[in-house]
């Protein structure tokens, strides 16, 4: 039966229309492998070989991967949550109930949408210290780690914004005690209060402009950064390898310098 | 170059990784290895098809996670009503916490901005690109430094009555005194470890500790007006 299916994908891949879309054509040379990554818009972001070393799990932990899994799953549970969602008080928290007890599946993609999102600040933070551990902030990397911070503060904004839209108590008190913080900028501060929510207080008007954060100019952000920060990966040479000295000498050179030192 | 005979000449050559290197090397300069070739993979399949099987996996245990646990849903926003504690979402519980201490324009305005730009200039700034351990050079002088950063940060915690933020700082305080009476060629493993921890390391590391201990005690041990509670008890 294998043998048929094969026979099949074989023949589509092969076909005029599929190669017309996929030019790398097919074949599993070393060659047409590179072009799978190559010729392909998106892939293009990464390289076409690896070190072997940095694809263990023990190198990254997998942290960044996991940080943009958790990112397609909300892009995904995002849009259809967007389906049944009205950015008005007071109907947004009717929409959350609906989602509860009226859409089918609605609770569970709540539920996903919303423990990803958690979970999603929590990989940023743990792939930064990872990051830094392995010391691969160093040059020429600097710039990918500052595209790094950024990326860190949308998804802490993202996470954010997002927490208004159940208009629940939660979600009213929080934004309030956080967004208090914004007036105790010096002079600025209740300029910057007033234009965060469009008031001066949390209200239906900070409820429309979170929504447009949230939904439009935040993920379009983080898509653009993080493609960026992939395609820098890419530019600083791939992941970064800890240069294994030789120990013995590593050795005699920090107990001169310590000689030094004294 | 006068004299032919003042390089050496290598040739590197392994057509199925790399096309061929040739390297020159003139006598004033000493050549060291600094990476040597190494095995790697393609990117399609291999890479791409363990990236798809984390995310996969991952998928799965949010997927798991989502049908056992609700996400919370309290009764809709009333601004007449506030709740005692209003608390901020949990990741920025480290900084309420602080806000407890210090006046909103320190905690919510200094604190922030200066998290950032620390860690914005990390890769830039000399001292952290440095991967000496600490210790190693000028060992009196920097120990000398290190105990008066130590105790003005404990004077300072203490004069806020910023308890909380104390045993990390004491922890690290600790680590670092370990660390600097260690020699990188000590029999512990340990002691070896935390010798050669440059400076960065270390601050690095305190920020992480408190991170975690401000968020812990923020989410789990506070209550109404900001007061202790104990989470089991509630
Ligand atoms: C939306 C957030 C982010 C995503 C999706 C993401 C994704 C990734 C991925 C997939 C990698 C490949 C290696 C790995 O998994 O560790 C990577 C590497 C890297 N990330 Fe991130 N990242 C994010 C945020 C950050 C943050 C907050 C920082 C640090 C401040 C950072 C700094 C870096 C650096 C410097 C590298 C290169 C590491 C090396 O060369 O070895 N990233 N990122």
């Amino acid at each position: 039966m294998s043998g048929k299916t094969d026979q099949i994908v074989e023949q589509v891949r092969s076909s005029r229309v599929w190669r017309s879309v996929f030019r790398s054509g097919t074949g599993n040379s070393t060659l047409h492998r590179a072009l799978a990554i190559q010729q392909n818009i998106f892939l293009h972001l990464f390289a076409t070989k690896v070190r072997k070393r940095m694809v263990r799990f023990s190198a990254t932990w997998y942290l960044g991967t996991l940080t943009f899994g958790t990112f397609l799953i909300l892009v995904i549970t995002g849009i259809l949550l967007m389906l049944y969602y009205h950015p008005s008080v007071p109907q947004a928290y009717a929409d959350m109930k609906d989602l509860q007890f009226v859409v089918s599946s609605g609770l569970f993609l709540r539920n996903l949408h919303r423990w990803s999102a958690q979970l999603m600040v929590f990989l940023v933070f743990a792939h930064m210290f990872k990051v830094f551990y392995r010391g691969a902030y160093r040059t020429p990397r600097e710039f990918n780690w500052v595209i790094g911070i950024v990326l860190l503060i949308i998804t802490l904004l993202l996470s954010y914004t997002g927490y208004l839209l159940p208009w629940d108590q939660l979600a009213y008190w929080a934004i309030t005690v956080g967004s208090n913080l914004s007036s105790s900028v010096p002079l600025v501060g209740s300029k910057i209060h007033f234009l965060l929510l469009g008031g001066n207080q949390v209200n239906a008007n900070a409820l429309l402009r979170f929504y447009v954060l949230h939904c439009v100019i935040l993920p379009l952000a983080a898509i653009l950064f993080i493609a960026v920060h992939f395609w820098r990966i890419r530019k600083d040479g791939g992941l970064y390898v800890q240069q294994s000295e030789p120990k013995a000498r590593a050795a005699t050179e920090s107990t001169l310098s310590a000689k030094e030192g004294q | 170059m006068s004299d032919p005979k003042d390089f050496v000449a290598g040739i590197d050559s392994d057509q199925r990784h790399s096309p061929t290197r040739v390297v020159f090397v003139t006598r004033r300069t000493s050549a060291q290895v600094k990476v040597t070739s190494e095995d790697q993979v393609q990117t399609y399949p291999e890479v791409m098809f363990r990236a798809a099987l984390a995310i996969e996996l991952l998928a799965i245990a949010l997927v798991l996670f989502s049908l056992f646990f609700n996400a919370p849903l309290e009764g809709i926003a009333d601004p007449t009503h506030t709740p005692n504690p209003a608390k901020a979402p949990w990741y920025f519980l480290g900084l309420q916490e602080l806000l407890h201490y210090f006046p909103p324009v320190v905690a919510g305005v200094l604190v922030p901005t200066l998290l950032i730009i620390s860690l914005v200039i990390i890769p830039y700034f000399n001292v952290n690109i440095e991967a000496n351990g600490l210790f190693l050079k000028d060992r009196t002088k920097r120990l000398r430094l290190f105990y008066l950063a130590s105790l003005g940060m404990m004077i300072f915690l203490l004069v806020f009555h910023v308890y909380v933020a104390v045993p990390p700082t004491v922890l690290v305080a600790l680590a670092m005194i370990v660390a600097a009476n260690s020699t990188p060629d000590s029999p512990s493993r340990l002691c070896r470890y935390l010798a050669r921890r440059p400076l960065a390391y270390w601050i690095m590391t305190w920020f992480l500790f408190e991170l975690i201990v401000l968020t812990a005690v923020g989410t789990w041990f506070r209550g109404p007006g900001w007061s202790w509670v104990l989470p089991w008890r509630s």
